[in-house]
């Protein structure tokens, strides 16, 4: 839904990258994209072709990877797994749980080339 | 030539959650209980917070924001009751996000107990942003079907409780409110689940009751 302002937000964050590393060229990005994130990665891909023509990215390719929920069990405690929306603790079996992640787009990082020295 | 990896780690939704983070420290420390509503447009957000007014009069003070895309109409009707109220209008945007209710809280009196927020109509964009509130109240009409859950889980899964309104159209709905509450547990056994009609007030006081309860709650948390 708002794919378009995140992407904005994206180059925002590999312009400023670029710069600091004295970047040529990007050629790879890759994204991490939380299952809770609503964030729908084809149309992150749609928005990143769009935004990429004539930026340093332009001709980069995108990898996005899902990640799953990460839930944290409120009875065992510190007990922390992965599992789907109605999941119960992985040590336990209680169905008190909170949800601690999944919820994020995250940058995790970029390929690029630099002058050699 | 030389290729080269760098590690970002950046969160592109990061921003709001700190800004969340900031807003809910202040509130807690003035002592507010502070309740995002979200669901579909047309579900009873306002009229909740009408008859929510009625019930939280005495000793109580409660003030509102509004998120709508376009008018000040929710703003006037909650005004209409005596309470505070700030229209924030999005001019399209599909959801309300931390800093546009940062800029209002100032003009938030430091006296009341309960600043509710009411998003912006939308049952997907909402769930997604956290406005620094306590609690998150999802709310489900009959005449929307009982098998929303399934189909938008992310308002489900992240709110606390689930209010079932329009209670006193289900003699003329197939909509049953059982398996609406069912399917919501199965997603997230936390959610409290109310079915009222704000309308007729059915269930208005328990909800108040409960509100004033949870109040008590985030006090005794903070001393």
């Amino acid at each position: 839904m708002h794919e378009l302002s995140l992407v904005a937000g994206l180059f925002d964050v590999l312009e400023e990258k670029a710069r600091e590393q004295n970047a040529l060229r990007i050629t790879a990005v890759k994204l991490r994209v939380g299952r809770l994130s609503g964030v729908v990665p084809d149309l992150i891909e749609s928005a990143f072709d769009a935004f990429k023509k004539g930026t340093l990215a332009d001709g980069a390719r995108l990898e996005i990877e899902v990640a799953p929920f990460d839930f944290k069990c409120r009875r065992c405690g510190g007990t922390t797994f992965q599992g789907e929306p109605a999941a119960a603790c992985a040590a336990c079996g209680s169905t008190d749980i909170e949800l601690i992640g999944g919820m994020d787009l995250v940058i995790e990082k970029i390929e690029i080339e630099i002058p050699d020295p | 030539m030389t290729k080269k990896d760098v590690l970002v780690l950046k969160d592109l939704l990061g921003t709001n959650n700190q800004i969340a983070a900031e807003i809910r420290r202040e509130l807690r420390a003035r002592g507010i209980l502070c309740v995002n509503l979200l669901s579909s447009p047309g579900s009873g957000k306002t009229t909740v917070l009408e008859a929510l007014a009625d019930r939280l009069g005495g000793g109580h003070r409660m003030a509102v924001i509004e998120g709508d895309i376009e008018t000040e109409r929710d703003a006037e009707r909650i005004r209409a009751r005596g309470i505070p109220a700030w229209q924030i209008t999005t001019g399209g945007a599909c959801h309300l996000e931390a800093k546009m209710v940062g800029k209002v809280l100032g003009e938030v009196p430091a006296d009341i107990d309960f600043l509710f927020i009411e998003n912006v109509g939308n049952l997907v964009c909402p769930a997604g942003y956290d406005l620094g509130e306590s609690l998150r109240c999802v709310l489900l009409s009959s005449p929307e079907g009982d098998d929303k859950p399934g189909k938008y889980p992310r308002a489900f899964l992240t709110a606390d409780i689930l209010l079932l309104t329009k209670a006193d159209l289900l003699p003329f709905l197939p909509f049953d409110p059982e398996k609406a509450a069912a399917e919501a547990l199965t997603i997230n056994p936390r959610l409290k689940v109310f079915r009222l009609s704000a309308l007729k007030g059915e269930g208005m006081d328990e909800l108040a009751a409960f509100f004033v309860e949870a109040l008590a709650r985030e006090r005794a948390r903070r001393a």
